[in-house]
């Protein structure tokens, strides 16, 4: 009896022990200092590797989706004869929910876990202990560079995605299916905000550029370095990170459109 | 044999390059043609006031019409604190400023459930007749027709 509650102790404490380890490492990386000549360079190297080499397929998801919201919406719409909304419904969608949610858990997918992996190799294989023996400390030189390029690639990413698929909705509701074009963006123009839409759309990209790249390289930094250990590592990145974008993502719902 | 792809700093940093700016490009196309631009307006603008008894459900950047097409919008809706009655600020597109104090407006709706707008009548002209100054207000309204207020009269007058 004693030894459960023991157990249950102890997996409290773990876990509060992570999250303190994951705050240092997220204080480390924010109050470090930032060498713009040593650091410039190894930021953009790693804005390359997770942000435009996800481009692709963020693109390539960003105008697959505007396509598939344009269809429905205008199945739905051409009832009541209001097929030009589908206009402001695609706009307003993709600039509010799907653009940075998508965009974040795509981003979690395809660079957030090859982080995990990277960095949680590096430690398999005692490269940052060795960092460490030669004085660099693996933290400014291998952390700080990642969770930089994820929090600055990202919202350029869902800004990308939102307008892709704005296309993508263009392309089914006024070439496919007859929409009137100069309806499709009047009313999306009178229905779209810059502030309240396309501003807390950015919010929200942000937050979860900080949420999904700060648990990528925490679960990287703090992998048990094993094979097992990474793969899990890997496996919790992407099931933790989307878990916390679609939470947060509800509770900034909520505040910014509640 | 198996070749590594290799990019050297230049390569990648021209490639970082191109992804900003076609974010950038992103954001422009956004803001410019997704959303309502403030940029967009032209610079030189017509101001005209009108009061309204009751504006129903008119906002802010409506549109002005006249005969269904769009020359300005709504820039503010106030309360006139004197007497209680909304008063609406149109902005026109300078190129349509020959309105004559015959002119009327009134707030209508497009279709049954539509949004509301302000469709401006031209009046006549003639010798007698004044044309409207920047900041004038139009003398002959129109208010919005409120559909449940509608109802309730055909109910009232199904009664007798």
């Amino acid at each position: 009896m004693i030894e459960k509650i023991r157990q249950i102790g102890v997996s409290a404490l773990d876990s509060l022990a992570g999250a303190g380890r994951a705050t240092m490492i997220l204080g480390s990386v924010i109050i470090g200092r930032f060498s713009i000549r040593r650091g410039i360079p190894l930021l953009i190297k790693q804005i390359y590797v997770s942000g435009v080499l996800s481009m692709l397929i963020v693109l390539v998801s960003g105008l697959f989706i505007g396509m598939v919201l344009g269809l429905q919406a205008y199945n739905v719409l051409v009832d009541y004869s209001a097929e030009e909304s589908i206009g402001p419904m695609v706009a307003l969608a993709l600039l509010r929910e799907l653009g940075p949610v998508v965009t974040a858990l795509l981003f979690a997918g395809r660079a957030g876990s090859a982080m995990t992996a990277e960095i949680g190799l590096m430690k398999a294989t005692e490269q940052l202990t060795s960092l460490e023996m030669m004085a660099v400390d693996p933290l400014k030189r291998i952390v700080a560079p990642r969770f930089w390029a994820g929090v600055i690639s990202m919202p350029l990413l869902a800004t990308m995605f939102s307008s892709v698929g704005i296309f993508g909705g263009y392309l089914v509701g006024v070439e496919w299916l007859g929409v009137d074009s100069g309806a499709f963006w009047s009313v999306m123009n009178s229905a779209v905000e810059w502030r309240e839409d396309i501003g807390n759309g950015m919010i929200k990209s942000v937050v979860f550029a900080v949420v999904v790249t700060w648990i990528s390289v925490f679960k990287g930094y703090d992998a048990v370095p094993t094979s097992e250990g990474i793969s899990r590592a890997t496996t919790e990145t992407v099931v933790h990170s989307s878990l916390a974008v679609l939470g947060l993502d509800f509770v900034l719902t909520a505040l910014m459109f509640g | 044999m198996q070749k590594r792809k290799r990019f050297d700093q230049r390569k990648i940093e021209i490639l970082v390059g191109f992804f900003v700016l076609a974010s950038f490009l992103a954001l422009l196309m956004l803001s410019l043609k997704v959303a309502t631009s403030e940029l967009g307006t032209s610079t030189s603008s017509y101001t005209l006031f009108a009061k309204f008894d009751n504006i129903g459900g008119l906002k802010v950047r409506a549109p002005i019409k006249v005969g269904g097409v769009v020359i300005g919008r709504v820039a503010s809706i106030e309360l006139d604190p004197n007497d209680w009655v909304p008063v609406v600020e149109m902005r026109l597109d300078a190129d349509y400023n020959r309105f004559t104090d015959s002119t009327s407006a009134s707030i209508l709706t497009s279709g049954l459930l539509g949004e509301q707008y302000i469709g401006l009548q031209p009046g006549f002209e003639d010798e007698e007749s004044e044309f409207l100054a920047d900041g004038d207000r139009i003398p002959d309204t129109k208010s919005a027709l409120v559909l449940e207020d509608l109802i309730g009269q055909f109910l009232y007058s199904q009664k007798d």
